[in-house]
């Protein structure tokens, strides 16, 4: 093949070239440019036809040109001409201008079009070659839409040549990435798996890169490339260093292609035993060489294995399912923590942490704590010591919190200002979630805000706040540190917000020892009052307030400081409302008026950890959130500890309705937020809006999931209300029975639950509501009736939002009403011969839908059966080949049409995982009834 | 996956780059502005790969050449940063000698390694048999 031989060489372009490096100015290149664009439009505009030579030369010239930064407006029909020369030289030119210049709405691309299918037929790879390495380069839709169906033919092909195979494996792949849709499925992905078997390795690698791809969209259409990936990683692996030729790169067989194939099997659970075995001999094949003597001293060939040992581990980590593999692939990463090569230390640090997540290796990887730790202390770079945080944190449980709690605390001193928040929020999560002892807790956040206060965000605080709302035993010893952290002579405004409300609420808790009597934390807190931003001071008020109640000696002296000037006449309105409506209430009201208004404040509902979702968002929300479920799974079962908050997202940090009041965003504590039950001037203030529906209800999304598969039970239960659900469904009608319990003596007044849909649930599910009596007795329940119709298929289910005032506070509960789809369900029983009719029927892509995932409860065949059955669909036994499968079938009804839906569960129990396949009439149907489905097991 | 390719001198200037995902022209100015920028402050002494924004960088230098490769998450950085090795490898068995400089044979460099954004292994001593193949080559 023609490369780059001398003789070939164009004289006039080297001339060319030479001659603009040897200008001396901008000026002078600009001139010999130009003309030069004049000799070759003269030469293109002539009379006399150019050969082949001249033009490639001329075109090669333009190109030059452009990439020297000019326009150029001609000379692409000489380039499109250039394409149809059967001269290699003048073809590749002819292709590189067209890649480089022309764009896809060019009139030309007709022309261009039709020269690269000429290419692709001619039968000579070279031109083939070229033709296909042109489609991927320009890689647009319309280009696309040309060729798509024309590659998979190609590739498949039994007279194509190697290079040309590989060519367009990897041109196919580029058109997918682009426009997957215009890449059908079809006959050709069951022979493109074959490819896997070929005998040139760069096939294969270019077929695994497009496999690869291909499956992470279709898993089922290349299920069995499993089993040939495996068989083919083996013959890697067991090949003997020199075998594979120009394919073992410093003794290492075939690399990147391993690491390909180790990647392709991560798309798919683990394979059936006799693969499986396989498999595992593989992977222990890998693991064993990393510990053989290298076969050459060169870094290239440490760095080749490695590379495929990395990939090996995350196969392992991947599966989940072979205990031994994963403790060795620990010890493995173990040794590289002590590396003396940079990159190697990185890499072990971040696949160590995902192995931290594994049940089955995290007692491993806790062993190397001090390791870690010492990596934190003496790493150099700041990304290897970030690394290092994350897998202390990925491997804290409560064994080992307080060290590396301690170990994160005194890093932070010295941390680089680029991963102190994250550092602060991981210390305030890990210090939440493993505190025994509620004084550690407390002692933790306070120093978390002594070294770095400018990185604790609000979060933080108002989580502290939360808990020593919660926790009585707690609150003496928060009063009591904070008052001691409160004395340093400059303190962080964090702690003044921290010990502002703390001492407001909990103050009376020392006031007994002379040294922090009720003045002395008074003018303690007043002292940094003059130093706090707006909000801060706006807090202090409250405080200020709240210590007229606590303490009514201190009346005269808060009293003086509202009534001076700096506060009732503040620039700042907030500031100067407060004060003067503080002022006055504690003049007006009676003692008992104020202990009222100004009552400790009620325990804060459990929700998910604020900070937590902050890490998240701040994460981005793939990585920690799987590293938190798993996690978070993990220290139920390992720590058998207390369960965090539900995870529900959609309860992050609910906003009590005065929040805004304070200016403090979305502050769960309200810092002055005394029921506005009396004191005529407060209920002004603190006028809510009962229009605003309040966020879901914490949990609120665990109970839907769990009505899912039943029609009766509690829907929903705080200290005041309970919400009990009964409901009945036939065909495409409903009925649901709402009861409302008042939990407390007290009449609920205003009592009004509202059922909110959106618009386009709305059109899909009718339901009309009769009003219920606005006053519920105490200890009593109402009932209301929904009737509900299906129109059409929907996804959303309806929110229920309850306001009523209960003893002059105003309350606000959400819950999602859990009307789904599958509740129109009809069971329908068939024969297996109907039902794998049926099945092959629904073939069309996108009537399936399926999805892998993790069991989430034991995997008992009695419990999951009960669950398809309350699911609403048949259960059909004897159909399924595999007993241990479930399948199931029937009807869904909606007032428009009836939709047949056919599924199929299979356990794995090894795995402990699920693929649930889904296979409808409607798209839409598949996919919810999938999404729902899943969730149950 | 690879999502793009820069050989970068160490005055910061692009010398070549490939995009194997579409970003406008505009922004990969910027987009290699800011690359280079992490690459060319970092010491020999730390890790070769860098996380920035949704993607991680890796990059190894030679003599007064940077080669970055962007990639995402579930990319290999180890197999990538060997790659690059192998790439370099490739080129000076083409070339005798990796330069950049300008000239004519800047055309021509063996793209087919690279192809879509993944290494594709190819022969290190078969030349003949690496497709030249157009690969952008950015202002000189």
């Amino acid at each position: 093949m023609p490369a780059v031989s001398k003789g070939d060489g164009m004289r006039g372009l080297a001339v060319f070239i030479s001659d603009i490096r040897n200008c001396k100015s901008k000026e002078a290149e600009i001139k010999r440019i130009n003309k030069e664009l004049a000799n070759i439009r003269s030469k293109f505009k002539g009379d006399r036809a150019l050969d082949g030579y001249s033009k490639k030369k001329y075109v090669c010239k333009l190109l030059f040109i452009f990439l020297l930064g000019h326009d150029i407006d001609f000379g692409h029909m000489e380039a499109v001409n250039l394409l149809s020369s059967n001269r290699y030289t003048e073809k590749q030119i002819g292709y590189l201008f067209i890649s480089v210049l022309v764009n896809s709405n060019s009139e030309l691309i007709r022309l261009i079009n039709n020269a690269i299918k000429n290419d692709l037929a001619s039968r000579n790879p070279t031109f083939m070659g070229l033709a296909l390495h042109c489609i991927a380069n320009v890689g647009s839709r319309e280009m696309a839409e040309a060729f798509a169906g024309e590659i998979p033919r190609i590739l498949v092909a039994g007279d194509t040549m190697d290079s040309v195979k590989q060519s367009a494996a990897l041109c196919l792949l580029r058109l997918y990435r682009t426009s997957p849709d215009l890449v059908p499925m079809g006959d050709w992905t069951s022979r493109v798996v074959h490819l896997l078997n070929d005998q040139h390795l760069g096939v294969v690698t270019a077929a695994t890169s497009l496999i690869t791809t291909l499956a992470q969209k279709n898993p089922e259409e290349f299920k069995t490339s499993v089993s040939l990936a495996v068989s083919r990683l083996s013959r890697i692996v067991t090949s003997a260093s020199t075998d594979l030729q120009d394919y073992t790169y410093y003794f290492v067989p075939a690399p990147w292609l391993s690491v390909k194939l180790l990647r392709l099997l991560q798309c798919y659970p683990p394979p059936d035993p006799a693969v499986r075995g396989r498999l595992t001999e593989c992977l222990e094949a890998i693991l064993n060489k990393a510990q053989e003597p290298p076969k050459s001293k060169k870094v290239q060939h440490s760095n080749a294995k490695n590379a495929v040992l990395f990939e090996a581990i995350s196969l392992v980590i991947h599966h989940d399912s072979e205990p031994n593999l994963l403790v060795r692939a620990c010890n493995q990463l173990g040794q590289f923590l002590q590396h003396r090569e940079t990159n190697l230390r990185y890499l072990a640090l971040e696949s160590m942490c995902t192995l931290a997540s594994s049940e089955f290796s995290h007692e491993a990887v806790k062993t190397h704590i001090e390791t870690v730790i010492n990596a934190l202390k003496t790493e150099r770079d700041v990304s290897v010591r970030q690394r290092a945080v994350d897998l202390l944190y990925a491997m804290c449980d409560r064994s080992n919190a307080q060290q590396i709690v301690a170990e994160m605390l005194s890093y932070l001193e010295t941390a680089d200002y680029s991963i102190r928040e994250e550092i602060v929020l991981k210390v305030a999560i890990l210090a939440e979630k493993y505190a025994v002892d509620y004084t550690w807790y407390v002692d933790t956040i306070l120093n978390l805000i002594r070294i770095a206060g400018d990185y604790v965000s609000e979060e933080v605080w108002y989580r502290v706040i939360q808990i020593v709302i919660n926790r009585d035993d707690v609150q003496g010893y928060a009063a009591k540190t904070v008052f001691e952290a409160l004395q340093a002579s400059a303190c962080h405004e964090n702690l003044v917000k921290v010990g502002g409300y703390i001492l407001g609420e909990f103050g009376n808790l020392i006031a007994g020892d002379p040294r922090s009597s009720p003045l002395t934390q008074f003018h303690l807190l007043h002292s940094k009052f003059h130093l706090c931003s707006v909000p801060t001071r706006a807090l202090l008020l409250s405080t200020y307030i709240k210590f007229v109640n606590l303490f009514p000696e201190v009346k005269g002296t808060i009293q003086d400081v509202l009534r001076s000037d700096s506060q009732l006449k503040n620039a700042d309105v907030e500031l100067q409302q407060r004060a003067v409506e503080y002022l006055r209430l504690s003049t007006v009201a009676s003692t008992d008026i104020l202990a009222t208004v100004l009552e400790e404040m009620p325990p804060f509902p459990e929700r998910e950890s604020s900070i937590l979702a902050k890490l998240k968002k701040k994460k981005g929300p793939s990585t920690v959130t799987d590293l938190e479920e798993a996690k978070r799974e993990r220290s139920a079962d390992v720590n058998g500890g207390p369960e965090p908050a539900p995870a529900s997202t959609s309860a992050v940090s609910t906003p009590s309705p005065s929040a805004d009041l304070l200016g403090l965003g979305a502050a769960p504590p309200v810092p002055a937020g005394p029921p506005p039950s009396s004191g005529g001037l407060l209920v002004d203030v603190f006028s809510d809006s009962p229009s605003a529906a309040a966020p879901l209800a914490p949990g609120s999304e665990d109970n839907f999931a769990r009505f899912v598969c039943k029609n009766n039970g509690v829907l929903f239960e705080n200290q005041l209300l309970q919400i009990g659900l009964k409901s009945e469904f036939r065909q495409n009608l409903g009925r649901m029975f709402i009861f409302y319990g008042n939990k407390t003596s007290t009449q609920f007044l205003n009592f009004t639950p509202t059922l909110i849909c959106s618009d386009d649930l709305q059109a899909n599910i009718l339901g009309p509501t009769k009003p219920v009596d606005p006053a519920v007795d105490g200890g009593a329940q109402v009932q209301q009736a929904v009737n509900i119709e299906c129109v059409s298929d929907f996804t959303e289910a309806p929110v229920l939002n309850i306001q009523f005032r209960y003893g002059g506070t105003f309350q606000n509960v959400s819950v999602k009403l859990p009307i789904t789809l599958n509740k129109f369900f009809q069971p329908t029983e068939m024969a297996s011969q109907d039902f794998f009719q049926r099945w092959k029927q629904l073939s069309n892509p996108q009537q399936e839908v399926q999805s892998i995932f993790k069991a989430k409860h034991p995997m008992d065949t009695e419990v999951t059966k009960a669950k398809i059955i309350g699911f609403g669909s048949a259960l059909l036994e004897e159909v399924d080949p595999n007993p241990a499968n479930f399948v199931g079938a029937g009807i869904i009804h909606t007032r428009t049409a009836q939709i047949g839906c056919l599924l199929r569960l299979e356990p794995n129990l090894q795995a402990q995982m699920y693929r649930l396949t889904l296979r409808t009439s409607r798209e839409t149907v598949s996919q919810r009834l999938c999404e729902l489905l899943s969730e149950q097991f | 996956m690879i999502k793009f390719f820069l050989m970068v001198n160490k005055q910061g200037q692009t010398r070549l780059s490939k995009y194997y995902e579409h970003v406008e022209i505009n922004k990969r100015t910027l987009l290699e502005t800011e690359v280079i920028k992490s690459c060319l402050s970092r010491s020999s002494e730390q890790c070769s790969f860098i996380e920035y924004k949704d993607f991680k960088l890796i990059y190894r230098q030679y003599a007064a050449l940077f080669i970055v490769v962007g990639v995402n998450d579930t990319e290999n950085e180890m197999a990538i940063y060997e790659f690059i090795h192998n790439f370099v490898e490739v080129l000076d068995d083409y070339f005798s000698r990796v330069t950049i400089h300008n000239s004519k044979e800047q055309f021509k460099p063996p793209s087919a390694k690279l192809s879509e954004g993944g290494t594709n292994e190819q022969h290190r001593v078969g030349k003949a048999q690496v497709l030249p193949s157009s690969v952008h080559t950015c202002c000189v």
